[in-house]
């Protein structure tokens, strides 16, 4: 499996992104790419943008560790993870997972499990920028429970 | 070790980063953020309910009964809201 893990203030290209992971292979049958978008609001507050913070190191660790752990459930042959950080204005986009597969459900299973997972493990931080100051976004309890129904090991399809 | 702060946790105690040496006694995640409670009023603040606090040695996620002997640098941080 080839893994691609970025982290940067750039916004990305993410058509190209998924055309990168399968280009010159035969064997992939499958690509799927989940883009996380800023939102006008939080809330139902206008947000003028978002600052993300995050743990430089950490980060990408965190990342990678999942990265290994979706490749040692599913037959993946390509993820790509992007992450920003910095300053991102409503529109634009934050997050990119791509995984690519021979077979559509072990790329779709990895994309939603990398990003349940960056949701509740991966060391960033949101601050909105409302008209009345900046404000950390708070942890939801519904992703910690998105993450927590792919805790028991198990294999989706065989390797 | 150095300790390392991020987001609210941060910004509470006032800097991201500093290198302490706690005394002995100051043997797990859970008492380090006790001694470093009694250190000052944004340090009381910032750990004012240590559940919503999180920790890393290392660069990987612990809990708080982890062991802190050997930890080069550990990060406390509130719970993440990436993605």
């Amino acid at each position: 499996m080839t893994a691609t893990i970025r982290l940067q203030r750039e916004a990305f290209d993410a058509g190209a992104e998924a055309a990168k992971l399968s280009r010159g292979r035969t064997d992939i049958g499958a690509v799927v790419s989940f883009i996380g978008i800023c939102r006008a609001d939080e809330n139902g507050e206008a947000i003028a943008a978002l600052n993300l913070e995050h743990y430089p190191g950490m980060a990408e660790a965190e990342i990678a560790r999942h990265v290994e752990e979706a490749n040692a459930r599913w037959p993946l042959h390509g993820v790509t993870v992007i992450h920003r950080y910095g300053r991102i204005a409503p529109g634009e986009p934050i997050v990119l997972v791509v995984t690519a597969s021979s077979h559509r459900q072990a790329a779709f299973a990895a994309a939603e499990f990398l990003m349940d997972y960056l949701k509740t493990r991966a060391p960033f931080w949101k601050q909105v920028e409302k008209a009345t100051g900046a404000q950390w976004v708070e942890a939801k309890a519904a992703d910690d429970t998105a993450a927590e129904r792919w805790a028991a090991p198990r294999r989706e399809t065989a390797k | 070790m150095k300790i390392r702060y991020f987001a609210w946790v941060r910004e509470r105690i006032g800097k991201s980063e500093e290198d302490l040496d706690p005394p002995a006694g100051v043997a797990t995640v859970a008492d380090l953020v006790a001694w470093l409670t009694r250190r000052g009023e944004g340090y009381a603040y910032a750990f004012e309910n240590p559940k919503t606090i999180r920790a890393a040695i290392d660069k990987h996620h612990v809990r708080a009964d982890a062991r802190i002997a050997g930890a080069g640098e550990i990060a406390f941080f509130p719970p993440m809201t990436g993605g």
